[in-house]
This record gives C-alpha cells, structure tokens and sequence, in this order.
C-alpha cells in the first residue's frame, strides 16, 4: 500500500529546515504522497527512512526504457486497472518474432519490413516497436549471427533475446551493447546466470515462470541479485490465462502495491491463424500487456492493432481533438459543397465518414471548440454565429469555392439568421441534425 | 515471495435474459463478475453473437461483406435461413432498414409481414431492429411486436423520442426491448428508468450505450460499457444490471479502413482482410468492455470472433 502524507511526515527528519524546497517537513511529506516529489530532495534524510520510503513510494509498475535512441520505449508506470479512472500511460509495444532458424534473407526481409511498418494516423506515428530474436535452433553462434543481420537491417529497434541457453543470451547480447536490449529470459533454471548476463551488459531481464506464485518468488531472488528491471511472463497463453494473470498482476501492483509483480507484462500471443493471433492481441492490448509478441506483421493486422492501442490509451479526461482548418473530402471543386461542425473528434470523425460515403466531394469546415459536440459547443457559448462567421472568414475558404454557401448542423438551425447577419453575401442552409442524414441530404441536392 | 491473488466479490449480478423460444432459445448475461473474470466468480452463459440481415438487398454495404450473402440477400427469408442452416447462427437480427423514409419507405404491414415470413423460417431468437429513424420506428416496431407475438424476440431500438409506444407493444406482445441512449451512462440509466416506470419488467432490458467502430470513438463504447458493468457488479445498481448490445457490423462496415482499396491504400494491406479484422477487432474489444449480445455481419469475422470466445471461457 502507498503510504499517506501522515505516515511519510513520521519518517522525515522533523526539523523543518527547508533544504527540500518545502516550507515545512510535513509540506514536503505531503508532495512525497502525491508523488510530485521525490525523496533525494532532502538531504538529511536517515537510511532507515530512504528504505521504507523507496520501496513505498516506487510507481506500483516499475518505469523503464526499453531499447535506446529515438525507437526507445517506455514502459511501466501504470496507475490504474481501468482507463476511465486515468489515462493508460504508456502504450504497449508491439514485437514481431522472427526466429534464428530463418535463412538470413528471410531475417533480412523481416527487419525492413519492421522499419516499413510505420504509418501515421491522426498525427500520431505508430509501428511496430520491437523484435523479438528466438533461439530456435538452440544454437548459440547461429542466435548470434541472426542478431547481427538484425542489428544491421533493423538498426535502433529495440530487441528481445528470447533464449534460455545463457551461452546464446551472452552472445547475441554483446550485438546489441548500450541499446538496451530485453533478455528473455530468466526461469528457475537458469535465474543466478541469467541475472549476471542481464547486469554485466545493461539489458532487461525478462522474467517467465508458470504461475503468479512461481513468477513473484523468482522476481524476488533476482532482485536480491541486483537486477531492477525485469520485464515478466507468468506463462500465460491461452485468452482465458492472459486475462486472469495480467489482472491479478496489475491489481496486485496497483491496490497492494506488491513490489514482485510491480514490473511491465510480456504475452507472447504468436499464432498459425493471423486474425486470430489479432484478436489475443485485443485482449493483450485492452488488458494491461506492455510487450505483445506477434508471429506475424500484416498490413492490415498492423493498422488494426496500432489504432485499438491508440484508442485504448487516448487520455479519457482531455476529449481528442481533431485541428482547426477546412478538410477536403475526396477531391472537392469550387463548386463542392462547403460543411462546418466542431472538432470534437467523435464528431469530426462521424461527419467526414458520412460524406465521404455519399461519395460527394466536399470542404469540411472543423472549428476549435475545445473538443465539444456541436450541441455542447453551441450551449457553451462557443459555436456562436459570430465565432463561426470568424472563422469562416480567416480561415480564407471563400477563395476557393464558386457560391458561398455553408451548410450548418441541423442542431444549431437557429444560428442561421444571424450568421448570414454577419457574413454578408452568404447563402446559410440548415443541414441534417444527425450525421447519417447526410448522404440523403447530399443526394437530395443533386 | 508468496503470491495472494486479490480476487474481487461483486455484490451486484448481470440479469440474465431469455430470448427466444422452444428449442433455439438463447440466454445473455447471468455473470456476477466482470466480462471473461470466471477466476472469481460465475459467468454461466457465453456471450450471443446474432448475423444481421435486413428486409431489403444490402445495397449500402461494401462488397466484402456482400459478396458471402450474394445468393440469399434478396429476400429475408432465404437469408435467414442462410444464416441459421449454413452459418449456425445462434440468433439472427432482423433491421428493418427498408422503412426509413430516406430509403425504401416501407410500411409497418409490409414490415410486419416479413418479420412474420421470417419467424415462420428460423427457430434461433430473433432480434427484430427498426431503421434508427426514432419516429418511423414507432409504428414499424410496434407492427413488428404485434406480428411476432409470443416469440420471445428482443425488440429495437427504444430510445428517449419513441420508448413509450414500442416499450407498450414489446410488452403487450410478451418481447424483450433494447434501450438505446447515446454514449453516457448517466443517459442510458435515465432511460432504463424511465422504461421500467411504465411497468416493463427492468429483467426484460437490454442495453445499448451505443457502439461505435474501431477508430472512430471505440474508446467511448468501450469505457461507458466498462463503467456501466462496473456499476451493476460493485455497486449493485439495478438499473445497470441488463446485459449489453453491441452493435458491431453496422457501424464497423461504414468506416473508410472497410472500403477503402489497397490500390489506393497501399500502406493499409489487404481490404478483405483489413474489413473483416475491423469488424473481429471491435467484437471483441467490445466483449472484454462488457457486452454480452453482438450483432454482427461477416461470417468469417463471426467465425473468428466465437473462436476467441471459446478460448476466453
Ligand atoms: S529538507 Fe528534509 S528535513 Fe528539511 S524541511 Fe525538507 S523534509 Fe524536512
């Protein structure tokens, strides 16, 4: 459990010197809790405190880069179980397998397809972030000779050594020195010479167990080996495991802030049927999994799982929004009709999806209204004739239509008397009220 | 470290709901833990995915999701039957599209008789939807009820502008009702209230918070289904407790990532495959929000969809 300011206030020095920043010790203990300071900025604090304090206050996932460089990514850090509460923090990576048994034609041909997979949506970049390296073959030069064709293909993109064999982990590790790659992994077996490897070259240690208690228990004895990053795998592969096991762990982290499962989740969702290999990933994705490994990196399966994790880890409180300025719709002429509603994604969405299925080219006009519905922005005073006459005039679309005629959201219809008041020479026409009227709308024009 | 999974009690429960009749009959909901959570509690019934098929050919539909329906499509009765002897549909939903007034037109009479043509044909529950025109829905709807009576169907969709009068007729004809409000919890409790004031037995609902698709507002469905089902578990709210509807196919094969070519969108891949992993993506994002009843179009997004479920449980 977090420990309250009172509590944190009783381990402090109590001199209120002021050294921290604060005015006073409880002050300060009080930021301590809410987590908007942190600890090394008392100088006088005793080691006793600094040890209880450290493990307490810790984030309940513990944060960690994975990978180096720009195509590094951040896990952990995760605050809550379910995202209505707090926006999700850090969006799960996703790792395509590609394995040592493969013709290094075939790991090339993998590689630049990994580079390749970035596309852009809704100004956000996304692709697939990492690799992961399987010693199939259970050889340690051929492991390491596929992370050298990896290394070369597919620079910067953090990868996954996923080998049991600690003579493989050494090898192929040492390909990939200062840029942090994730060593999957340690088990029972293995843990004491796994952890030295891990430390010795700055990697992260995954972590696979079978069970929950199995995983806690060996996460504990690895950390008394002095490794701090782990990344782990409670063994789970089927639907129904991956949900159980990834909630216990992500409640156990968050509600009892249980230190040996407060670290990233690693599926491995790889199967034969790629669609149905996405739909695990949906489960991975909405159920708390920070590295989901695929077999494979379709196109279509890509967009798919880049927009659900988009959608998932959008932040709830802040409404998207969409930026202000006049869209085309298919390839509008002057002579196209000319849309406006507010940039409230949901909406702008909704809108341009309707007219582009009319298949009539036309100009949508998307106002800022911080993020509000047409309704809403219009009660809140902010999708009033004048600012929507404002706009329409800066925004200079005037120059590129033939008839200046806007057509307004049936919802806001009463606008359309003083909007015309203060765009003079403009034809105002009342559009539908909801956005599947528009293509009979559009029809209905001719 | 010994581990002590935290494992949650709910005090509320999902009402479980019966649709149907004789043999084909169809149960959702009953679960008294969150969706696929059976680690902790009962989760007694598999969620419900119906095919949907209309009362006029599918002319707006992409041709993806046409083209399995291509020999059966122009009459309800063969596509139905399609549905139910080929695609092992455990229920079918029936929308009456044909009479918006921006579409065919047609009459309630002419609704009610193929709502009646079609029951004649299947023995899986039938979900009997209207064109989402709030007031045609009105008559159409309560013709339908009136034409299906006794047959145990779930009818929709009611909403704050038209709940009274197809409420009155789902209950006089012995019907389930979907309530349908638009992405608020706070709306779609109101509604369900307002429904079960008139004496509709709230253990008849069925909610519909509205779906929305894969890129296009799936975090508010998913999140107000999630708050919903966690109202109805934890905080043992009556009014939260009817078992949910996702709409999927209707609002998946409208989005562009259904219909746009990979010639135009190279960098999008496959379109047969991309549109059947939109409406298989959105499913089940869906199921693991809460929903328990799914209305849905492609077979092999259906096929894919069940398969998950059968792993879930
Ligand atoms: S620096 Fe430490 S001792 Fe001084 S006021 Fe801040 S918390 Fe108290």
């Amino acid at each position: 459990m977090a420990l309250t300011g009172v509590e944190i206030f009783k381990l402090l020095p109590k001199t209120n010197c002021k050294k921290c920043g604060h005015p006073t010790c409880l002050a300060f203990a009080m930021k301590l809790a809410q987590r908007q300071a942190t600890l090394d900025s008392c100088p006088d604090v005793s080691e006793e405190a600094k040890k209880v304090l450290g493990e307490a206050s810790a984030p309940p996932v513990r944060p960690m880069t994975f990978g180096a460089g720009d195509k590094a990514v951040k896990m952990g850090e995760e605050t809550v179980l379910f995202r209505h509460d707090k926006k999700f923090v850090n969006p799960c990576a996703f790792a395509v397998e590609i394995k040592d048994t493969l013709s290094e034609a075939d790991i090339a041909a993998i590689a630049e397809e990994v580079v390749k997979s970035e596309i852009d949506r809704v100004g956000q970049k996304l692709r697939i972030d990492a690799i992961a390296l399987t010693n199939a073959s259970g050889d340690a030069g051929k492991l390491e000779a596929a992370a050298k064709t990896v290394a070369a293909k597919a620079a910067g993109v953090p990868v996954i050594i996923n080998t049991q064999n600690t003579q493989a982990a050494e090898a192929a590790v040492k390909v990939f020195s200062d840029k942090r790659p994730l060593i999957y992994g340690a088990t029972a077996a293995n843990f004491e010479a796994m952890a030295n490897i891990a430390k010795a070259n700055k990697a992260i240690l995954g972590v696979g167990a079978s069970g929950l208690d199995e995983l806690s228990t060996l996460t504990d004895k690895i950390k008394g080996l002095g490794v701090e990053d782990m990344v782990i795998d409670s063994g789970a592969r089927k639907a129904k495991e991956i949900i159980e096991n990834n909630t216990l762990i992500r409640r156990a982290a968050i509600k009892k802030n249980f230190k040996p499962l407060g670290f990233p989740i690693i599926n491995f969702i790889q199967r034969e049927d790629s669609l149905h290999e996405a739909l695990l990933g949906v489960i991975a994705i909405t159920k708390y999994a920070s590295i989901v490994v695929l077999s494979s990196i379709e196109k279509w399966k890509n967009l798919a799982l880049f927009t659900l994790r988009q959608n998932i880890y959008t932040d709830p409180q802040v409404p998207m929004q969409v930026e202000q300025k006049v869209y085309p719709i298919g390839e509008p002429k002057p002579e196209s009709p000319l849309f406006i509603t507010t940039n409230f994604s949901l909406t702008y969405f909704i809108v341009s999806g309707e007219i582009e299925n009319s298949k009539v080219a036309s100009r949508l006009a998307v106002m800022d209204c911080e993020g509000l519905s047409v309704l809403t922005a219009w009660a809140a005073g902010k999708f009033t004739a004048s600012k929507i006459a404002q706009f329409i005039t800066e925004s200079g679309v005037e120059k590129d239509i033939a008839t200046k005629e806007l057509i307004i959201p049936g919802y806001v219809a009463i606008l359309s008397g003083s909007i015309e008041d203060k765009l003079p020479g403009w034809k105002i026409t009342v559009g539908p009220r909801e956005a599947n009227a528009i293509p009979a709308f559009l029809r209905s024009r001719g | 470290m010994a581990f002590t999974p935290a494992k949650e009690t709910y005090s509320g429960k999902v009402y479980s709901v019966a649709i149907g009749t004789g043999e084909g009959t169809g149960t959702v909901g009953g679960e008294n833990v969150l969706p696929f959570h059976s680690f902790e509690g009962a989760a007694p019934n598999r969620p419900v995915i119906a095919f949907e098929i209309q009362d006029v050919p599918p002319a707006d539909w992409p041709e993806s999701v046409k083209k399995p329906f291509e020999a059966v499509s122009d009459d309800p009765v063969k596509w139905a039957r399609f549905c139910q002897d080929e695609l092992k549909a455990k229920a079918i939903a029936l929308r009456l599209v044909g009479t918006h007034p921006d579409r065919e037109n047609r009459s309630a009479e002419d609704a009610a008789k193929t709502v009646k043509d079609v029951l004649a044909a299947v023995n899986v529950p039938l979900i009997i939807l209207g064109s989402n025109h709030a007031e045609k829905d009105a008559p159409v709807l309560v013709a339908a009820s009136e034409a299906a009576k006794d047959k145990n169907c779930v009818i929709g969709k009611a909403q704050e502008a038209n709940y009274k009068t197809i409420a009155a007729a789902a209950m006089a004809n012995n019907h389930k009702i979907i309530a349908m409000s638009e992405l608020d919890i706070n709306l779609s409790k109101q509604l369900n209230i307002l429904i079960t004031q008139m004496g509709f037995e709230k253990e008849r609902l069925i909610t519909d918070p509205m779906c929305s698709a894969l890129g296009y507002g799936l975090e508010y469905t998913y999140s107000v289904m999630e708050r919903i089902r966690l109202a109805a578990l934890t905080q043992n709210d009556a009014t939260m407790q009817p078992p949910m509807l996702g709409d999927i196919g209707m609002y998946v094969w409208k989005v562009k990532e259904t219909q746009a070519p990979e010639a135009d969108l190279p960098h999008w891949g496959s379109l047969e495959e991309r549109g059947i992993a939109w409406e298989a993506v959105t499913a089940t994002a869906l199921l693991v929000a809460g929903a328990e009843l799914l209305i849905m179009r492609h077979p092999k997004a259906v096929e894919e969809v069940q398969k998950t479920i059968e792993e879930l449980i």
